[in-house]
């Protein structure tokens, strides 16, 4: 204890002990509360971590009986019948996807570009603000609005209207991510660009987005898991077809001749199935092998969503890993 | 004093006596504010050709600012704005229809911390000369092996041109970034406390350079380093903020004058370690 110390406690009481502290006791106490409380919060993680666990095991128990080469390959054959396969919802799904990222990521992209850059001017603000809007938007209205702007006016159900709706699912996603990303690329970077004369796009294009790319195509990737296990935007976009075979509507195209764009509109244009909108109306079907059908389709949904975010992870984590 | 003057004594000869020169650039008044805060109050500074200008003064006095002032760095922020004149080769690079991308060009920068981009060590060199339609790979090469030769770092890094730059030492990205400054074959080039983040070894190296380079480029260095204006410039501005917290430059002189004769009071106090 240092002269100050000593001079300090005569002149007031000292409210705290000095020294040491010896007790036994007070050693006892304190290491019982810190093992009680770290046992309840190792309880409650475990608790939290139980629905993943439960659902994630569940699922591949009831599902993985169902599931087999069929499955995968053959269209939906008749109930009584039996047998068959959901071919059918997991090339709508695919071509649904695709047409989502194709609107989701550049505009998804240039977006998160403009709230990176321009944060605070009038337009960035409203962009960001819309997108976390969006964001909380209930997915069912999305499927709703992409009903109304296009099913409608097109008379017909399709995978393009489905696409759009799973795109506005995605955007909000990518542009969060990429926007974060964008801006943790160092501000030295762009200079350095900006400094032997290159314009502003080509330093954003070269420089930036390389720099950004391994968080941006995360971004992007947790974007497509989430739209891919969505189902209600695509109850009023789609309609469901059992018949939805892209091997089949390229082959008598080409059999009555139409041109590759012909054949291409007819595949986004017509109705087509989902894998999630296949499960939810089987999971409700009198028959049990349609009910085993969904389960195998939840398991095919789970372990390809679970499947992207471990992969992102693992990516993330490399890459931080090689930064530091 | 004492002391100082012991240093200067190894100050090479050549460098401290500059012969009579062309003046490459030159700023008249030049004020840069933020808003309507002014950073930057009436610079009057010609820089040489050819020679190694220095900026030095306590931190916060606009040295940084001033240098960012010359290749118009500050049109990316903005309410930035600069007033009063900035000539290269009498040309006004403030006046209308001046392209910024040709005074980038003309007058390269290199900042405090090195910044390659996360690419290979040629492609950070190619980016430059690519800006301006160069394409072909055997001029590329050409360039890239110019600019690395120019900047010291060929001979240890001629086998790995291929690698990213980040593997590269903070000294070796340094002076990979003032090989890429001069792959655009600038005029001036501005440098922004290039050894800052550096070891010593990595110093001198890039203060070594900085002496090859004056003779074919024309140097504004800022530097927080006393010693390093010392060693390595002709010229010395010394500037100081003023009470309203705006930059002023209060005496610019060959650096032998301002470290031995100073006219100012301040920068007597400011070199011989009294302040700052």
């Amino acid at each position: 204890m240092s002269a100050v110390g000593q001079s300090a406690s005569r002149a007031a009481q000292p409210i705290l002990p000095r020294g040491l502290i010896k007790t036994k006791n007070r050693h006892h106490t304190r290491r019982i509360t810190n093992l009680a409380m770290l046992g309840m919060t190792a309880a409650f993680t475990l608790f939290a971590a139980i629905p993943l666990i439960w659902v994630t095991v569940y699922t591949v128990m009831t599902g993985a009986k169902y599931i087999n080469v069929e499955f995968f390959t053959e269209l939906p054959a008749s109930v009584l019948q039996g047998g068959g396969g959901v071919s059918n919802a997991i090339a709508g799904t695919i071509i649904i996807t695709l047409i989502a990222m194709t609107i989701s990521i550049p505009l998804g992209i240039l977006a998160a570009y403009y709230v990176a850059e321009k944060p605070n001017t009038r337009l960035g603000l409203v962009v960001r603000f819309a997108t976390d809007v969006l964001a909380g938007v209930p997915s069912i209205i999305i499927g709703l609005f992409a009903y109304g702007i296009l099913v409608k006016p097109l008379g017909t159900f399709s995978a393009l209207a489905g696409g759009v709706a799973i795109s506005i699912i995605m955007l909000p996603t990518i542009v969060r991510s990429t926007e974060e990303m964008l801006k943790l690329v160092p501000r030295a970077l762009r200079e350095g660009s900006l400094a032997l004369g290159a314009p502003d796009w080509r330093t954003s294009l070269v420089v930036l987005l390389p720099a950004a790319l391994a968080g941006v195509v995360t971004g992007i990737m947790l974007a497509i898991a989430r739209g891919v296990g969505e189902t209600a935007p695509l109850l009023f976009t789609i309609l469901g077809n059992d018949h939805y075979s892209v091997r089949q509507i390229v082959q008598s195209g080409v059999e009555s001749g139409m041109t590759p764009i012909q054949i291409l509109r007819e595949l986004v244009l017509s109705p087509t199935d989902a894998l999630t909108l296949t499960m939810y109306r089987y999971s409700q079907d009198p028959f049990p092998e349609r009910v085993q059908q969904a389960w195998a389709i939840a398991l095919v949904v789970m372990v390809f969503v679970l499947g992207v975010n471990i992969l992102t992870r693992a990516l993330t984590a490399r890459r931080l890993a090689g930064r530091s | 004093m004492m002391q100082m003057q012991a240093k200067l004594d190894t100050i090479p000869a050549a460098l401290s006596v500059a012969p009579a020169s062309i003046v490459k650039m030159q700023a008249e008044k030049l004020s840069v504010y933020y808003g309507a805060f002014r950073a930057i109050a009436e610079v009057t500074l010609p820089i040489h050709d050819r020679h190694i200008t220095a900026i030095i003064g306590p931190s916060g006095c606009g040295k940084s600012t001033l240098l960012r002032a010359f290749n118009r760095m500050h049109d990316l922020i903005p309410n930035a704005r600069v007033e009063g004149k900035l000539t290269l080769d009498g040309e006004p690079l403030y006046g209308p229809g001046i392209d910024v991308v040709d005074v980038r060009r003309r007058i390269g920068m290199v900042f405090q911390r090195p910044n390659p981009f996360p690419k290979s060590i040629y492609d950070n060199l190619a980016y430059g000369p690519r800006l301006y339609g160069v394409n072909k790979k055997a001029t590329l090469d050409d360039l890239v092996e110019k600019s690395l030769r120019g900047a010291a770092l060929w001979d240890e890094v001629r086998d790995k041109l291929h690698q990213s730059a980040l593997a590269l030492s903070g000294g070796q990205q340094q002076r990979l970034c003032i090989a890429r400054a001069l792959t655009v074959e600038p005029e001036v080039v501005l440098m922004d406390e290039p050894c800052s983040a550096l070891d010593p070894v990595a110093t001198i190296k890039i203060e070594d350079l900085m002496r090859e380079l004056r003779n074919n480029y024309t140097i504004v260095i800022v530097t927080h380093n006393m010693q390093q204006a010392a060693r390595v410039s002709d010229y010395t501005a010394m500037m100081m903020m003023r009470p309203d917290r705006a930059g002023e430059m209060i005496e610019f002189d060959l650096t032998r004058t301002i470290f031995t004769n100073p006219q100012d009071k301040r920068t007597e106090d400011y070199v011989t370690g009294r302040f700052g």
